[in-house]
């Protein structure tokens, strides 16, 4: 086919809708496996709270639930919600979709390229749902599956479960290398004239200061889990001692990714913030050059932390203390990120608008989950802390708020440029005080059962003496009601997205009279999104301006000539 | 403040609580500034009809000073938690002080196998005495315990003695505790090891050096197999 005959026929339902080069639709497709993985990981998590408040009863929908059972949850449960759904959703549908529109460009620097990574991202998916119905189950030797428990099948149960999770995760690896690469390289290469780095909204420096992060750390895990993989199947020894291996090798090769791994997922979150704050403040970002410095001191940092998983692990004593001070350290460029957030609302004119509102709450409760990782960065207070749930609080304090609420905020404020629809508003903030609301009724109390020494991943608390207490049991029921009330609210966000997508009020191209390039398009944007390709004569946070009437002043606008007004 | 641990039951358990409460103490207050702030700021700054909000993109470092001044400040807190934070980890992890009793304790699938020098105070002769699940100290005596792994990870946890450890198959990891108060807490294993991983429970139990002897000579002159 020539490429004449190309653009004279209207292309395929197969390549429009599935293997679609065109950025949004790849967008859409990692956001749609992002979201039905959620579900299954939300889902996962009301069995496992379900579990907690009542041990051994059986859980409406599912049964009794055995300790392999239990083991297996809770692994897939975090291994979905990191990588098969943080990834997918905060990186890949988020940088799909607004890079090119943000920067001006018609699509990504390799259309292919992205298309091939959406299908390798699509089989890893495939891959890991397969893994529940193997023989012996899923992998259940915890998200990390550290040997040598996951090193051979005599210690793990099935035989399957832990090759096909590695198999899984050296796939979707392998897909997100090739949308970091992506990123970076249509980031800077396709510009719209005009627009210096400096005037590239922080979203996009968020995004790709993520895939730089990602691309550094992710060999080492890769290495360390064919190695793994090399130990499973053709009896190799790296792990285990009695060949000459060390486990702790693998805790090393897994950490020096997972730490930065964190900042991978958190840093598209406060991207996703950076772009709220200022059109619902209508005030420019609070230090936009101190941000993105503060942006990569942090990407540098993560990279010198990781031990800090490691205080007792079996590594040398001395070792801890630099970790600790590292790791505390880091608290200083995240504190200049959030308090530039914070002080971006100083003497707006402050909408509390739903992506306002979720952009809010993300800051609010990530706040807990900040200073609480001083608790565990110290290495002395992890030796108590370490493995209880204070940590499983601390986590989910870290990352709901740029996972959920950031991508909750992303939709409610992006989903009129993706779908050319509005959701409804009044639905939105029901929505998002039942999520604050039972986020905290779930989370909060499980940091008090890690002050109560309540050590996680088991599946019957009441085996333990200290943890057959009225306190603990309430504590317990307290965070499974949170659950399942934050989990049921999640209706109204669907229901709202399935009501909106057919019947919304249809959005003009730009309903918040933002400022950045995605708004100068159509909702939804066509094939190559741009009219006409956008000249960028400012930076993206120039609202209420001095000597203009309109409290706005979009990138693009040209200045007028000898205007005095 | 925030004082939910169980009573404590050793030595250093003290010093471990008071840097506990101190960065509670740091970590609460900081915590509760800036929700207050941010309250304030959206409350303060909402949107009213006719008023505009200020141009202030923070571009010169004296504008920026209102982030940087207060992260300044964070930085010293931080360096003052590393400074009274090492001497505990060293104090729990680091130093090796001389001791009255030693014990080997062995994590395994899924239990805690627990050696005793025996009356000739050596191990690996034939006098050594063995338990599983049941470890028994003397109150108020410097423990040395030897910590190993037969299969897969574990990781030894006494809340009441402020003491976690991981036990690693192939490394024979030193440490030590001296118990405080005398009874009977639960050992726990706090890293995930397989299928009955929530089942794995030993018994501490620190009792007076007289009841500790006897306890000792009674499992001495018990006959054992092999």
């Amino acid at each position: 086919m020539t490429t004449a005959a190309a653009h004279a026929h209207p292309e395929s339902f197969l390549r429009t809708y599935v293997f679609s080069t065109d950025h949004k639709t790849i967008a859409k497709q990692y956001l749609v496996t992002g979201i039905f993985m959620g579900i299954v990981g939300g889902l996962l998590s009301y069995v496992i709270r379900m579990q907690l408040a009542n041990p051994g009863q059986s859980i409406p929908g599912y049964g009794v639930i055995g300790p392999q059972q239990y083991n297996a949850l809770v692994t897939m449960h975090g291994t979905i919600m990191i990588f098969w759904v943080a990834m997918p959703i905060l990186l890949a549908a988020l940088a799909n979709f607004l890079i090119p529109l943000m920067i001006g460009a018609k699509d990504m620097a390799f259309p292919r390229l992205n298309m091939m990574s959406f299908w390798v991202f699509f089989l890893s998916t495939v891959v890991l749902l397969v893994s529940f119905f193997v023989p012996g189950g899923a992998a259940a030797g915890g998200w990390t599956s550290y040997p040598p428990l996951s090193g051979t099948a005599a210690y793990s149960g099935g035989q399957w479960g832990v090759t096909l999770w590695l198999l899984a995760v050296a796939l979707e690896f392998v897909a997100f290398l090739m949308g970091g690469i992506n990123f970076i390289t249509t980031a800077i290469n396709l510009r719209a004239p005009g627009m210096r780095l400096f005037d590239m909204p922080l979203m996009v420096w968020m995004q790709v200061a993520a895939a730089v992060i990602f691309l550094f750390s992710v060999g080492p895990l890769i290495a360390g889990a064919l190695l793994l993989l090399l130990d499973r199947l053709a009896g190799t020894g790296f792990y285990a001692p009695a060949a000459g291996g060390d486990p702790i090798l693998f805790q090393h090769l897994f950490w020096f990714f997972g730490h930065p791994e964190v900042y991978v997922i958190l840093l598209p979150g406060f991207g996703v913030i950076a772009e709220i704050l200022p059109v619902f403040s209508r005030k420019p970002i609070f230090g936009y050059r101190m941000i993105v410095y503060a942006t990569i001191i942090t990407g540098i940092l993560s990279f010198i932390v990781w031990a800090h998983h490691q205080f007792i692990a079996g590594i040398d004593p001395r070792l801890a203390t630099p970790f600790s001070i590292t790791t505390i350290l880091i608290s200083v460029p995240v504190a200049v990120i959030l308090f530039s957030f914070i002080a971006t609302l100083y003497r707006g004119s402050i909408e509390l608008a739903s992506p306002m509102l979720f952009a809010l709450g993300t800051l609010a409760v990530f706040l807990l989950g900040g200073v609480t990782g001083i608790h565990l960065g110290v290495a002395a207070t992890d030796i108590y802390f370490h493995d209880t749930y204070f940590v499983v609080a601390h986590f989910h304090y870290t990352l709901i708020p740029p996972v959920a609420f950031g991508f909750f905020a992303a939709s409610y404020f992006w989903f009129p440029k993706m779908f050319g629809r509005m959701l409804n508003e009044r639905l939105a903030h029901v929505h998002f005080w039942l999520t604050f609301v039972f986020m905290n009724l779930t989370f909060l109390p499980q940091f008090k059962l890690g002050f109560m020494g309540h050590q996680r991943r088991i599946v019957t608390p009441t085996f333990f003496e200290a943890l057959r207490t009225p306190e603990v049991e309430q504590l317990q029921s307290m965070a499974t009601v949170g659950a399942v009330c934050l989990l049921l609210s999640q209706i109204l966000f669907f229901a709202n997205v399935a009501w909106s997508l057919r019947r919304g009020e249809k959005a003009a191209p730009n309903p918040w009279r933002a400022n950045t390039l995605e708004w100068t398009t159509p909702s939804p944007p066509g094939h190559g999104n741009f009219d006409t390709a956008p000249v960028v004569y400012r930076g993206p946070y120039e609202y209420s301006p001095p000597g203009r009437s309109e409290d706005w002043f979009p990138q693009n606008l040209a200045p007028e000539k000898g205007a005095g007004s | 403040m925030l004082n939910w641990l169980p009573e404590a039951a050793s030595s250093y358990a003290g010093d471990f609580d008071r840097l506990l409460s101190t960065i509670n103490w740091i970590t609460g207050v900081w915590f509760l500034l800036a929700e207050a702030v941010l309250i304030y700021l959206v409350i303060r700054y909402r949107r009213r009809p006719g008023r505009r909000a200020a141009y202030l993109p923070a571009n010169s470092l004296r504008s920026m000073s209102f982030v940087l001044v207060p992260c300044a400040v964070i930085l010293g807190f931080d360096l003052l938690l590393d400074g009274v934070s090492a001497p505990v980890w060293d104090e729990i992890k680091l130093q090796l002080p001389p001791h009255d009793e030693q014990v080997r304790i062995q994590g395994e699938q899924w239990a805690w196998r627990i050696t005793y020098p025996g009356p000739d105070g050596q191990f690996d002769t034939a006098d050594d005495i063995e338990t599983v699940n049941d470890l028994r100290v003397p109150n108020d005596k410097v423990i040395l315990f030897e910590l190993t792994a037969k299969d897969v990870l574990h990781s030894l946890w006494i809340p009441e003695l402020r003491l976690k450890q991981d036990a690693v198959p192939g490394r024979t990891i030193r440490g030590w505790f001296r118990p405080t108060r005398e009874g009977e807490f639960e050992v726990i294993c706090a890293e995930i090891c397989g299928f009955a991983h929530s089942m794995m429970k030993g018994s501490l139990r620190i009792e007076s050096a007289r009841e500790y002897e006897r306890w000792l000579a009674s499992k001495a002159a018990e006959p054992r197999r092999g």
